[in-house]
């Protein structure tokens, strides 16, 4: 291990248009050491991961290879200097098998160039094995869960024997099972000497698998220190620039009558025979680990899927199957795991996105009102401290953060009687999680039904009035708030059945 | 992208300098009688463009609307000729392209085939059946007052009915389009299918409804074809899907669906309508005027990705 960072960026400023997404930034990524990026959405980590992977032009300042100033005309540059990432929204192709989306480009060969695919499933299965994920390497990567297309990026990211391996948000929507699974690997990388820049919006990940970590925000350098010594509050001191209270705990709220009712709910091969009851103002989490069912349920829930028996009720009237329109006249909404292909459509700007699960309430007469929408987007955009600089913007150019809160906008303007949320929190910052809680308790106060799959622990335990646990597509626990602890949780979740 | 550099504007501007450019040059061009000759010749192409403008912004396509048009055509002579009155006949013959619609929805919804198949499929289907209704033959001597309505300028103007029935029609169409939620659902549904599912939006019966309205407006420019003509055949309209095409793609409706306006599509339509004219005045071969609306349909589908290459590169980042 020379003095000279294996990777560096000196002096980096980028902007879009008028948006400065980073300000004369520095960072130097050792090999053996885990360093770590925080701040808060929109900050500019991506922006920074995007120009160390070659995928932006820094306007000025210099990318450092080895103490070396670099060049990287595209992404294939710095693969070639050995330089892996994991983008924070998976980049798969559909319609290509599991173990062809790992060795793209690189596919092990036989003679003449033939293509090796026993070799290639054999390997996928082998850093499948290390990682613990349960997925057939022959399948393709169409209609795997988020979690799922995040390990599959994981894998293809580790197979590629890099020496600085970049993760953006790779565990926004894993459990903690397969986190820790995650971090053993990537400690046994480290060990290696090899360089590791992570980032995430749960800070104790941070402190568990990193060495250094440096803080931006508003697209500007703060610090960059050794994470021993530093305290979760330092650490959100530097992102936010401000004090910022606990993690926001559900209060007590009147519990009335059952708003949710889902009855012996079975979609075969998916989920079976599962029964519980959301009341008003409840909020109820449902847990587990990635595969256990948990979207699926709530898919089905709101009429994305069908279900083969069973019945879901809301407010005493039971909903037909397959009809998310009528669940939502019911009075559900459903905020989807996958914010790029469920829940925006990336192509329109931020007010009609939020628009959109308002057509009807939106019509002045046969057409809709421009002002309404505005209004309705401009009024959630500030409920949520969203971040943007026009409201006829396309979400595209949001920071996966601030495209979440566009998500939960849309579908808290519908003002729903039952909220259903996937992952409500996925790649949100400390600041605007609280934010995010403080407004399902408040929700939950109002006398709203929330039924929440999170599968970030502390979040389950601080907000759950009751939590569900789900495995192998079974409810195998109901847990009260009293009883609930990380423990008890993860055992639901993992003990194999008997 | 600023406002001057929008597809559609340029297209209007192209409209006005091809104007322009055949007022000075070819005589007889920018007369009132031309003109409007001129605008009637279009009248089904344009009649069509709107319903296909809706299916190509919700991302699905009807290549069997001219085949539409044909069984329409040859329908309305055998029914003519079987001694029907020319009342009852017309809705009759709507009706059908409405089932041609709905048996395109069906196979495109509920089987979930892609449209370009299924259409491509269709348009066989359909212009065979229509050989089949009324065989090699013409069928002409319609009564003159509907030939008149079809062939006829609106009193006082210069303007042919079907044109005008075309405006009318292409005011509701960009308010449905552009105004009301059926529109905005049509965009999300074709730029992010998913979503708009997930939005609560009636993706299937939409697209549904979409095909029969493609169908009964292709059948209804089937009687408004034969009537100008004054002649039923079973090959009328044979080829007119690729205009109506073109026209949409020129007027900057995205193929992939989620992007357009109808103003385009109207700008598409007149730009489509006067290279026609000016080569028909040309005496242009029918061949040669084929060849121009298809370097129309690529040039039109290649500009658009042309300068999306090149703007960034032209900006220095990637
Ligand atoms: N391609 C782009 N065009 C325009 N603006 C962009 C683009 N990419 C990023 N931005 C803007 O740059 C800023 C930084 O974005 P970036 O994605 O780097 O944030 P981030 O720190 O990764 O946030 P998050 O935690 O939400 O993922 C944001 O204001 C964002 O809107
Ligand atoms: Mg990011």
């Amino acid at each position: 291990m020379g003095a000279h960072p294996t990777l560096a960026l000196a002096g980096v400023s980028k902007s879009f248009g008028a948006v400065r997404a980073l300000r004369d930034v520095s960072i130097e990524l050792y090999a053996g050491e885990a360093h770590a990026l925080a701040g808060e959405n929109g900050a500019g980590k991506s922006t920074l991961v995007k120009t160390l992977a070659g995928v932006h032009r820094p306007d000025q300042g210099v990318i450092l290879l080895d103490g070396e100033p670099v060049v990287l005309t595209g992404p294939a540059d710095a693969q070639q200097a050995g330089v892996a990432v994991i983008y924070q929204e998976p980049t798969l192709f559909p319609d290509l098998s599991v173990a062809e989306n790992i060795f793209m480009g690189r596919q092990p060969r036989r003679s003449l160039g033939r293509i090796d695919r026993a070799a290639m499933r054999a390997q996928t299965r082998e850093l499948f094995g290390r990682l613990g994920v349960d997925l057939d390497p022959g399948r393709p990567t169409r209609g795997l869960s988020i979690a799922d297309q995040q390990l599959v990026e994981i894998a293809k990211a580790l197979s590629r024997d890099a020496r600085v391996l970049i993760m953006d948000e790779p565990t926004a929507a894993l459990s903690g099972a397969e986190t820790a699974r995650l971090f053993s690997v990537v400690e046994a990388l480290r060990e290696h000497g090899c360089a590791i820049l992570f980032i995430s919006h749960r800070l104790d990940e941070i402190f568990a698998l990193c060495q250094r970590v440096t803080t931006l925000r508003d697209g500007q350098w703060i610090a960059s220190e050794p994470v021993a010594g530093l305290t979760h509050d330092d650490l959100v001191r530097r992102m936010v620039g401000r004090d910022l209270g606990a993690l926001y705990p559900k209060q007590d709220a009147a519990v009335g009558d059952v708003a949710l009712k889902v009855e012996r709910l079975t979609r075969e091969g998916v989920f079976t025979d599962v029964s519980f009851e959301v009341r008003r103002g409840e909020i109820v989490a449902l847990a587990g680990l990635v595969g256990a069912g948990r979207s699926e349920v709530a898919r089905a829930i709101f009429g994305i899927d069908r279900w083969d028996a069973g019945t879901v009720t809301v407010a005493g009237r039971e909903l037909p199957p397959g009809s998310p329109t009528a669940a939502m006249g019911a009075g559900l909404a459903l905020v989807p795991e996958d914010r790029r292909q469920q829940g925006l459509v990336m192509e329109m700007s931020i007010e009609r996105n939020i628009g959109l699960t308002g057509l009807r309430s939106l019509r002045r007469g046969a057409t809709i009102s421009r002002r309404a929408e505005r209004d309705r987007a401009a009024d959630w955009a500030a409920r949520l401290r969203l971040k943007f600089a026009r409201l006829g913007d396309g979400v595209g150019v949001l920071s996966g953060g601030n495209q979440q809160k566009v998500v939960l906008a849309k579908w808290l303007a519908t003002e729903p009687s039952v909220l259903v949320v996937d992952e409500p929190t996925r790649g949100i910052d400390v600041g605007t999680k609280a934010e995010v809680h403080r407004l399902l308790s408040e929700l939950a106060g109002q006398g709203i039904a929330v039924l929440m799959i999170s599968s970030d622990l502390p979040e389950v335990l601080g907000m759950a009035d009751r939590v569900l646990v789900m495995r192998e597509g079974r409810l195998t626990a109901e847990i009260p708030r009293a009883e609930a602890t990380e423990e008890s949780v993860m055992h639901a979740a993992t003990r194999r059945a008997a | 992208m600023t406002r001057v550099l929008r597809w559609d504007v340029l297209v209007g501007a192209l409209l006005v300098a091809v104007f322009a450019a055949g007022s000075l040059a070819v005589p007889g061009f920018a007369t009132t009688g031309n003109l409007s000759f001129a605008l009637g010749d279009l009248g089904e192409i344009a009649l069509i463009a709107l319903a296909m403008t809706l299916l190509v912004v919700a991302a699905e396509v009807d290549l069997s609307v001219a085949s539409v048009l044909g069984l329409s055509s040859a329908l309305v002579g055998a029914l003519w000729d079987a001694g029907l009155a020319i009342e009852t006949i017309i809705p009759l013959v709507v009706l059908v392209g409405a089932v041609c619609g709905l048996v395109n929805g069906l196979l495109v919804t509920r089987l979930g085939l892609p449209s370009l198949a299924v259409t491509i499929g269709t348009l066989a289907l359909y212009r065979g059946l229509a050989y089949v209704v009324l065989g090699d033959k013409a069928v002409a001597q319609f009564p003159p007052a509907y030939t008149a309505l079809a062939v006829g300028d609106v009193p006082g103007t210069p303007v042919p009915y079907p044109v005008a029935l075309f405006a009318l029609l292409a005011v509701v169409t960009g308010v449905v389009l552009h105004a009301t939620g059926f529109g905005r659902a049509l965009y999300a549904i074709g730029a992010q299918e998913q979503a708009a599912f997930f939005a609560g939006i009636r993706v299937k019966r939409i697209k549904l409804l979409l095909f029969v309205l493609s169908g009964t407006v292709a059948a209804f420019a089937g009687v408004v074809f034969t009537l100008r003509y004054g002649s039923a055949r079973a090959d009328n309209g044979l080829g007119v899907e690729l205009a109506v095409i073109a026209a949409v793609l020129l007027g900057g409706v995205d193929f992939d669906g989620g992007k357009g306006t109808l103003g385009g599509v109207i700008a598409g339509v007149l730009l489509i309508g006067l290279l026609r004219n000016l080569l028909m005045l040309g005496d242009v071969s029918t061949e040669i005027q084929s060849i121009v609306t298809g370097l129309l349909l690529i040039v039109s589908v290649l500009t658009p990705r042309l300068v999306s290459l090149v703007r960034p590169a032209l900006k220095g980042t990637p």
